[in-house]
């Protein structure tokens, strides 16, 4: 089960409270994850990335075990502590203006 | 007795004011999509209770709200409840995929150079006249999308962005955008935009093709100042009585076609400055027409620190200035192009938002105003709805 967590806008928009959880039945990736998210919540797609392109919104972040990992391969695995649940994916909006 | 639903789009939520037809006592609901930029909420005219919303943020782009039940629960289109349990899979989750039709090319940045179209957010929701599933969007970088399913997806009317003239297109203070959709209630298959700074545009073929109906305007800050395009529009109006006579704010003067565009003439009579942004027509007299003059395109706020409504009833040149209720000193809001909607009742409603986040309404053609609100944030536009 992997664990994410979404930043509150985008949590009131998909209509959840919590943490989302998802199972991933690939390897877990940036991209395999939010695949699935945005599989099980298609509100959020093109919230956090572009519909055509597929890339990263510019004030989208990806953490993961305390790494940024926004820069990243959407293709490289994920850690181990994410595949796992024992770390959630953590996706905020950059404090940026407001 | 007929009631009034003012719908109000604001930088951080939308806002629903309700009265009955008295229009005295009012009732405040929201913020609805709290935190978000909220550029328009406009109703269905075939059936009011269906309502689209425009919510963006710089963070997580474009998203399309809509209601089928005037405005207390709302679902991305595509997206509801219903749509997520059913049995033919996940909803695709494309109502807000807004993405130009072929290879967008380039418009002129600020600088005067070549510059990709790149969509931004929507400016402007219109639903159509005929079909309550059927909505036109205006959107920045300026271009005309449409849906036919309720917002659940969208296709461009691309021959507007590929006229002859876009790579002259240019964006004003505010983006490049296209703000303003007016349908011929006469004529389903005219339509009118406009948009900053390109100019005005009509389509007389549901929006195939288009061209430039700028004869007539004068922008002495552009290099060509009788240019075809490159005026910066701020808004038009139209009476439904009427189809082919429009009035318009331009960035500077006010402006009166009688041939669906074709040509244009100055109206700005006696206004104290004919800078501005919102212009609309009288619910029931098609030559009284309404705007907020401003005192220039650098201080955005009402010339002498009044907040004036200037009201004409001979379809411009005269004007008279519209005080009662409205602050007369110390006074520095704006009133953006958006922010002003008329109602049907008798006598006509008018109400308008300020960047101060009042929103003023008046129950008598704009002779005394009142605030129905006086501390939302900065209104960004306002619909008012009429109900049976």
């Amino acid at each position: 089960m992997i664990r994410v967590i979404l930043p509150p806008h985008l949590r009131t928009l998909a209509g959840v409270d919590g943490d989302v959880e998802l199972n991933v039945n690939a390897t877990v990736t940036q991209r395999s994850v939010l695949d699935e998210l945005e599989t099980r919540y298609p509100m959020l797609r093109g919230t956090l990335r572009d519909h055509v392109t597929q890339l990263r919104r510019p004030l989208v972040r990806f953490f993961a075990c305390g790494e940024d990992l926004s820069h990243e391969s959407p293709d490289a695995p994920l850690p181990e502590a994410i595949a796992t649940g024992s770390e959630p994916f953590v996706i905020i909006g950059a404090i940026a203006g407001g | 007795m007929s009631n009034i639903r003012v719908l109000v789009g604001t930088r951080k939520g939308a806002f629903i004011l309700t009265s009955d037809g008295a229009r005295k006592r009012w009732k405040v609901s929201g913020p609805h999509f709290a935190g978000w930029e909220i550029y328009h909420v406009k109703g269905s005219p075939i059936d009011p209770n269906r309502i689209y919303a425009s919510q963006s943020s710089g963070w997580f782009g474009q998203i399309i709200q809509r209601s089928d039940d005037g405005g207390k629960t709302w679902n991305t289109p595509g997206s509801t409840a219903e749509e997520l349990k059913s049995p033919d899979g996940m909803p695709k989750g494309e109502s807000n995929k807004f993405v130009y039709d072929g290879i967008p090319g380039t418009h002129q940045w600020y600088d005067g150079t070549q510059h990709p179209w790149e969509f931004k957010r929507v400016w402007h929701l219109e639903p159509s006249m005929n079909d309550r599933e059927h909505v036109y969007a205006g959107v920045e970088d300026a271009a005309l999308f449409e849906s036919k399913d309720g917002g659940a997806s969208w296709n461009e009317l691309s021959g507007l962005r590929k006229h002859d003239t876009g790579p002259k297109w240019q964006p004003g203070a505010g983006g490049m955008c296209l703000h303003t959709i007016l349908l011929d209630p006469q004529d389903s298959q005219r339509i009118y935009v406009a948009i900053s700074a390109a100019g005005a545009f009509r389509s007389d073929d549901g929006g195939k093709t288009w061209k430039p109906i700028n004869r007539g305007l004068h922008s002495e800050y552009i290099p060509d100042p009788a240019a075809e395009v490159g005026h910066c529009v701020h808004r038009i109006a139209m009476h439904q009585s009427r189809p082919n006579t429009l009035f318009m704010q331009k960035h500077w003067d006010v402006m009166r076609s009688d041939d669906a565009g074709d040509s244009w003439r100055e109206v700005s009579g006696n206004l104290p400055s004919d800078f501005g942004f919102p212009i609309d027509v009288h619910a029931h007299e098609p030559e009284t027409v309404y705007v907020v003059p401003i005192k220039s395109d650098s201080e955005h706020y009402p010339p002498s620190s009044r907040l004036r409504v200037y009201r004409s009833r001979t379809g411009g040149n005269e004007w008279e200035s519209l005080t009662k209720g409205l602050p007369q000193r110390n006074c520095y809001v704006n009133v953006l192009r958006d922010a002003m909607s008329v109602d049907s009742l008798e006598p006509c409603g008018i109400y308008f938002g300020t960047t101060g986040g009042q929103v003023y309404g008046s129950a008598d053609s704009g002779d005394t105003w009142k605030p129905i609100v006086r501390d939302l944030p900065a209104v960004l536009s306002v619909e008012a709805q009429t109900l049976p």
